[in-house]
């Protein structure tokens, strides 16, 4: 018994000692997962990106906080050729690095470290290229490597990249996360010390954050960097509690462990919004989840079948039962969070009359036997497939149609629709750049029904002429108004059923200030405060 | 005994195979593709979804996989992890301590509370007593771990406040890692001249609930076997000699009963090492401690072949291994099992 008495003093010590709280200002998120790494050139999923890309690096350009629209980040001001070749970059003077425990710098930012940082990625005979794997999934991904033809310093705050095509969304790329800057100096060091390795999880940057030290799995410690160049963070101190149950973050929270978290748990929405000591955030996601039709094959070839779909399915339904609520009804292939996003375009409504009358007038007034392949996955556009595959069964049937429900192994699934071998199949996408090309042209464009992206496999010549043409162009108004007039082609032709764009939630403590969603998905913290 | 220890040896390589051979054909049995997983919806480009098949090796027939990997593990590397690209081995090490601890903490809580609580049971046999720790022990042993650890969390430390909800230690302590062992770490000159006693007691109270929530499940056994062998030791001769020569009753249940009935319950704590490996699956994900369990987690989450093979496979060996100790110290103390 004494011993147990033992134990609960010593308990109640302990417990006493870990209230008292933090001299400085800390604020803490409480993220889901462990970071791979803490370099976004060789990693591609969201946590390792909030934990390096958004709070130790900067890029030469970056989306404006909390939308998608490209500002000027290391690079003050940039210049593109007539022939929309070359990008000049003019970088800003003055850019400091990251002082830490493991290195100090010498010199500011300049040209150097910007080519050290994209060749790193390019160039298979750098002294970097190799080292964690070699792998740069995204940057190779997004076709940078054939972009690029060439990279050229003009002047130590100046470069010039050379591409062997003109692509307007190449500034966008240009902001996402793996076109980090990294320190040339400090990889410089390293190979000295024959320890290159530690690039990647030992980071320097240039970013509002340093980092300070990182417990696997348990929890990230940065400082801040009071020398950043857009003006020192409000909080000194910032710390990631990696905490992977959701219901264990809310708890956190709601005791004041946490001023953040991520992705709650759909569940405790409800009591989060009757806390008053809780806020809670939403926006819409940066995706859509859709229904495509193949055009190629009959009865899809017939665009009044396709406006028959389009009236019969019931949206608002689905989203009440497969999203709880907790997305937006869809009516065009681009969310409504991207520049262009048209939104005088008007949507079918639900509508089993018209509906039926369109089926009529397209020869198939007993309706017809077709397929819907079903999403065997949980994707953030589509939280159960299943289930919204038998709600739309049951509407089509009702204007005649029969539909028998399909599903493979994901694998299989995206194989087989990519080859066209499917009659209606659900998917989705989550844009990568903020840039709508990377919705339109990747999802109906001509080129994408052999690359396999366009399930759809609709190929039209008005819509293909427009997103061709945003493309070359680099003037944004002229951008916008291309892709506007596309989405009312998209939307008159009727490829897909736009379903959902679905909503992101976070909450935090009503302490917090200068918080916002990020369209992109991110979590940043560069403005954040404590009350 | 040398012949013993021999065949106990050779007995090891097909539990081991086995177990080799289980965790590499279940994980593949789980439908997802970690390529697919990796590369999301850009994997229906046939082009790079083959490409990173082939530089994981996983484009290869399963026997194939099979004998790189078991080759490969005679030889001490059990791969690299698919995520983060790093030695499996390295990982595992990096994480076990943390497990190693909570799990050492837990046995300590069960034992302190079911070795007693069982012999209270024993000695006031169908009394109110035995009845009452007895149906709690059922309880404690039903309790499916998860839901346990979200009440503790619930209880202890929204309701009352008195633990924190998860991680290991206090976000403002800065404990540099040399043993693993976070208690151990507190205590280290260098962290106790820089941050005094607070650190360790900071590590403690993390430490708590997830003892408790693991311990639970060990404790109700433990309450469990101590009663039953108490109760077969208070029946034999010896005690009804020392009952018949007076002896204080404390001392007969202390020193004489207590002795021999513990035999069995130090086999049993030593068994319970493989239990608390799957104890903590679930604690460590509940209350984000940083051990192996949780990693397993996140590795089965992401499709991650080489950790999940690799460090099943490690896992079973130092579970196989433990269990050959303890029958070998059975033996020691008992000749006759070595026949």
């Amino acid at each position: 018994m004494r011993k147990l008495a033992i134990l609960v003093a010593i308990c109640a010590i302990a417990t006493a000692c870990n209230k008292q709280g933090p001299s400085k200002k800390t604020f803490v998120y409480c993220s889901e997962g462990s970071p791979t790494a803490f370099n976004p050139q060789i990693t591609s999923d969201g946590t390792s990106n909030n934990a390096s890309a958004h709070t130790i690096y900067n890029r030469l350009v970056e989306f404006e906080y909390g939308s998608t629209k490209i500002t000027p980040a290391l690079a003050q001001s940039w210049s593109i050729s007539e022939d929309k070749l070359e990008y000049t970059f003019n970088l800003r003077k003055g850019v400091k690095f990251h002082t830490t425990k493991y290195f100090t710098p010498t010199r500011e930012l300049n040209a150097d470290d910007v080519i050290f940082s994209f060749d790193r990625m390019r160039v298979s005979t750098h002294p970097y290229y190799k080292v964690s794997g070699g792998t740069y999934e995204y940057f190779n991904g997004m076709d940078m490597g054939n972009l690029i033809k060439d990279i050229v310093k003009l002047s130590d705050h100046s470069i010039k990249i050379v591409l062997n095509k003109p692509e307007a969304p190449f500034l966008a790329n240009m902001a996402m996360s793996f076109m980090s800057i990294l320190s040339k100096e400090y990889a410089d060091t390293l190979i000295a010390a024959d320890t290159k390795d530690k690039i990647d999880n030992f980071p320097i940057g240039t970013g509002p954050f340093s980092f300070s030290s990182y417990q696997k799995d348990n929890i990230i410690k940065y400082n801040s960097f009071k020398d950043h160049f857009a003006g020192a963070p409000k909080v000194d101190r910032l710390a990631f509690a990696i905490t992977p149950d959701a219901s264990v973050r809310y708890q956190k929270l709601k005791i004041g462990e946490c001023h953040l978290v991520i992705e709650p748990s759909p569940a405790d929405i409800n009591s989060m919004r009757d806390n008053k000591e809780i806020s809670l955030l939403e926006g819409p996601g940066l995706n859509v989840g859709y229904l495509a039709m193949n055009t190629q094959k009959k009865p899809f070839d017939n665009l009044k079948v396709r406006q028959a779909i389009n009236h019969a399915l019931n949206k608002s339904a689905y989203i009440d039962a497969i999203y709880l609520g907790h997305a937006k009804a869809a009516k065009n292939p681009l969310p409504p969070t991207i520049w262009s996003y048209n939104n005088s375009v008007v949507d079918y409504d639900y509508n089993i009359e018209k509906a039926k009358s369109l089926l009529k007038e397209a020869g198939f007034a007993n309706g017809f036997e077709t397929e819907i392949w079903t999403l065997p996955v949980t994707r953030p556009y589509n939280p159960n497939g299943k289930k919204m595959g038998e709600m739309m069964q049951a509407d089509l049937e009702k204007v005649g149609i029969k539909v028998k429900l399909i599903s493979y192994e994901w694998p299989t699934y995206l194989k087989k629709s990519s080859a066209g071998e499917h009659a209606m199949v659900q998917l989705g996408w989550t844009g990568d750049n903020g840039d709508p090309d990377n919705f339109l042209y990747t999802l109906l464009g001509c080129s994408a029904v052999e690359a396999g992206s366009n399930y759809a496999r609709w190929c039209n010549k008005d819509f293909e002429d427009l997103v061709v043409k945003a493309k070359r162009v680099t003037d944004l108004s002229e951008r916008t108004e291309l892709y506007e007039r596309a989405q009312t082609v998209f939307k008159s032709q009727a490829p897909w059923v736009p379903i959902a764009h679905s909503i992101i939630f976070r909450a935090m403590s009503s302490k917090v200030i200068g918080y916002k969603i990020d369209p992109l998905g991110g979590d940043i913290f560069k403005t954040v405060d404590l009350k | 005994m040398l012949k013993f220890l021999f065949k106990k040896l050779l007995d090891l390589i097909p539990t081991l195979v086995g177990i080799s051979i289980l965790s590499f054909v279940l994980i593949r049995l789980v439908p997802g593709d970690p390529v697919m997983l990796m590369l999301g919806e850009r994997g229906a480009d046939p082009e790079v979804y083959s490409r990173m098949k082939s530089e994981l090796g996983l484009d290869q027939p399963m026997y194939k996989q099979y004998a790189t990997f078991i080759g490969n593990a005679i030889q001490g590397d059990l791969g690299k992890s698919i995520i983060s690209k790093r030695s499996v081995v390295d990982e595992f090490f990096s994480r076990f301590p943390a497990t190693l601890e909570l799990g050492i903490c837990s046995l300590i809580f069960a034992a302190l509370l079911g070795i007693p609580f069982g012999i209270l049971a024993a000695v006031k046999r169908n009394s109110f007593y035995d009845y009452f720790l007895m149906g709690g022990s059922l309880v404690g042993y039903s309790m499916p771990i998860f839901w346990w650890g979200l009440i503790l969390i619930l209880f202890f430390s929204v309701q009352l406040g008195i633990t924190p909800v998860s991680g290991r230690i206090g976000i403002m302590f800065e404990v540099e890692t040399v043993t693993g062992f976070m208690l151990i770490d507190t205590l280290l000159p260098q962290t106790l001249n820089e941050e005094g006693i607070g650190p360790f007691l900071s590590a403690l109270s993390h430490l708590v609930l997830p003892a408790i929530a693991m311990g639970t499940i060990p404790l109700a056994v433990m309450a469990r076997m101590t009663r039953s062998s108490m109760l077969e030791v208070l029946g034999e001769d010896y005690i009804r000699t020392a009952k018949a020569k007076g002896l204080p009753i404390r001392k007969i249940i202390g020193i004489h009963a207590l002795r021999n009935a513990l035999i069995p319950i130090v086999t049993i704590i030593g068994l319970m090492f493989g239990s608390i490996i799957t104890g903590a699956i679930l604690t460590e994900t509940i209350f984000s401690w940083p051990g192996i369990g949780k990693w397993l987690v996140a590795s089965i989450n992401g499709r991650d072949y080489p950790v999940i093979q690799g460090g099943i496979l490690f896992i079973a060996t130092m579970i196989v291994i433990i269990n050959l100790l303890v029958d070998l110290v059975y033996a020691v103390a008992n000749p006759k099992m070595r026949s």
